[in-house]
């Protein structure tokens, strides 16, 4: 593993290269200072101070209004509700993306690259038609939605339809993880588990896991995030009932509405919190899974 | 074993093809196809003049105007500072260079209620930085532009960013000995590589940027016919309980979507060879 984060730092630095070729293929310093001013000037108008904003507004009124309004019941159910939503979607998603990933990467099938175009299919769709359908198919009007009437099921307006939306606009992150690299990877690993008497578990769990691992931890991390910040495909299915059936994206909504500035930035600051951490961690898998990139592409030359 | 017998092309010593192909067949159908068949089955019940009517009526061009142009314009001005933030990445020096890197992917997890209510803030009148402009943002057809320009970021830096760090310097030392000027190296030979990749960055802004909504709707104003975008408008039917209107609108939107979708997958087929020929 120390040789794969070694070999991260391959990136081609101008300021590396002999004085002598500096003329001919690099850009005259003031040039360089210009476009890298503009570049942070770009960053620094509509990332960083958005991102310094949140922080700045959650802690403007003191420690005590922020603990207040994150602690508040509503403000606790719907942080509860995000952890539920999120903590259902994900390893629904996981499982779906370990699945497909399986069947595509190691088998030649027919039909594969329809499959693929359709895991896709969900990043393309606005998060507002993503529960918009839900409520065609559950809602009162909707296909099944007389049925969940009568056995007293309530999807739309409730916690299944919160989950729904959120697994919709998730669906895709951990299966677009795992496919190019297991395809990357090859059978040859898998097969000679097998050949050695390895059963179909033994093979999945001491072979393929261990491989796709950082990629799989990759996928999760970047779904956890959207299933807590979804916020167009949740706000359509769940009613926003206070202490019911809101999540933290949907309180926030509502709290902002009511000119409670410093308690909505509160509760965003969490989110903002989470995105940081997320960020943190996918930099980190990044260079690992870059490293195990390379070290697949270095054994199959 | 249905599935395995009918579909794959060649025997495989490997276990699991069945079921797993069967679960993710079945996951994919009950999460994905059947809901968005219902919206196109939604709309087969209404007549074509209804249909019609409704995605057409003034206030909902309206929309697809905001929708689209400000969509465009923040698309655009992605593609052009996305590729300096690229190019400063991959090619230059300077302090913190590593923490900006990773912080470009923020637009992706950043909750969208969250930006929204950043950018609202820093751009109203009284903002940060909305207190020097002359002009109004928030709650205009304005802060919609800023709010798609924020979840655009990463887009165009994304896909240059690789294509840009794989040119092969040689080209650059040929061009340079050959004569030519470090613009005219950047024009005639840079640019022409990175091309297929800025396109299919602006392309994922676009498509992006027409079904964002909540980022958008805190700092929009939301009025009808200035300052209202395509998704919200859907949200608007349904709270009427025009679920055909809303499904609709909604139609529209996929159409275009998919419509995207394929246009970006030949984009970057065309990427994809345009590298391997280099």
């Amino acid at each position: 593993m120390n040789t794969l984060v070694l070999s991260t730092h391959d990136r081609p630095a101008g300021g590396d290269l002999p004085a002598a070729r500096r003329s001919a293929t690099t850009e005259s310093p003031w040039v360089r200072r210009l476009l890298i001013g503009a570049a942070l000037a770009f960053l620094t108008l509509f990332l960083f101070v958005p991102l310094v904003t949140v922080f700045f507004e959650a802690f403007k009124k003191g420690w005590g209004v922020y603990w207040a309004a994150i602690t508040e019941p509503d403000a606790r159910s719907a942080i509860a509700l995000t952890l539920i939503a999120a903590g259902i979607s994900v390893p629904a998603n996981l499982i779906f993306g370990v699945s497909a990933a399986w069947a595509i990467a190691k088998f030649d099938f027919r039909g594969k690259n329809v499959l693929l175009t359709l895991i896709d299919l969900p990043f393309s769709v606005s998060p507002v038609i993503a529960g918009l359908i839900y409520v065609l198919v559950f809602g009162l009007q909707g296909w099944f939605g007389s049925w969940f009437i009568d056995n007293d099921m309530k999807i739309i307006f409730a916690v299944p339809g919160i989950v729904l939306a959120t697994i919709f606009v998730t669906f895709p992150f951990v299966a677009r993880e795992l496919i190019p690299l297991m395809q990357a990877q090859g059978q040859e690993q898998e097969e000679a588990a097998r050949v050695l008497g390895a059963s179909g578990w033994q093979m999945f769990w001491r072979v393929t896991l261990p491989n796709v691992k950082w990629a799989l931890l990759y996928g999760v991390i970047l779904c956890n995030a959207r299933a807590m910040g979804e916020f167009g495909a949740v706000s359509v299915v769940s009613g926003h009932i206070r202490g019911q059936t809101n999540t933290m994206p949907l309180h926030i909504e509502i709290v902002y509405n009511e000119y409670q500035f410093a308690a909505a930035f509160a509760v965003a600051s969490l989110l903002a919190f989470l995105a940081l951490v997320t960020l943190g961690l996918k930099y980190v898998i990044e260079q690992r899974v870059k490293g195990q990139k390379r070290a697949v592409g270095d054994r199959s030359e | 074993m249905i599935l395995s017998r009918t579909l794959l092309k060649r025997h495989s010593v490997l276990p699991g093809f069945d079921l797993a192909l069967g679960f993710a067949l079945l996951y994919i159908s009950l999460i994905v196809l059947v809901p968005l068949s219902a919206a196109f089955l939604k709309t087969f019940t209404m007549t074509w003049a209804s249909f019609w009517d409704a995605v057409s009526s003034p206030r909902v061009v309206a929309s697809y105007r905001l929708t689209f142009g400000a969509s465009f314009a923040a698309a655009a001005l992605n593609a052009v500072f996305g590729l300096a933030v690229a190019w400063v990445l991959v090619r230059y020096e300077f302090p913190f260079k590593r923490l900006i890197d990773a912080l470009v992917d923020l637009p992706f997890a950043l909750p969208t209620a969250v930006a929204g209510i950043a950018l609202t803030a820093i751009y109203a009148e009284n903002g940060w930085i909305g207190q020097f402009l002359p002009f109004k943002v928030s709650f205009t057809p304005l802060g919609v532009f800023v709010a798609l320009v924020f979840i655009g970021v990463p887009f165009v830096v994304r896909t240059v960013q690789p294509v840009l760090e794989d040119v092969n310097r040689e080209l650059e030392e040929a061009a340079a000995t050959l004569g030519a000027s470090r613009w005219q190296t950047f024009t005639k030979v840079i640019l022409p590589i990175v091309l297929p990749a800025l396109l299919t960055g602006f392309a994922l802004a676009f498509a992006r940027a027409l079904g964002e909504y909540g980022s958008v709707i805190f700092i929009a104003g939301n009025m009808p016919m200035v300052s209202e975008i395509t998704p919200l408008l859907i949200i608007t039917k349904l709270e009427q309980y025009d679920y055909a209107g809303a499904t609709a609108i909604a139609v529209v939107m996929l159409v275009t979507s998919f419509a995207l979708l394929l246009l970006i997958n030949s984009l970057q087929t065309w990427a994809r060879k345009r590298q391997g020929g280099v």
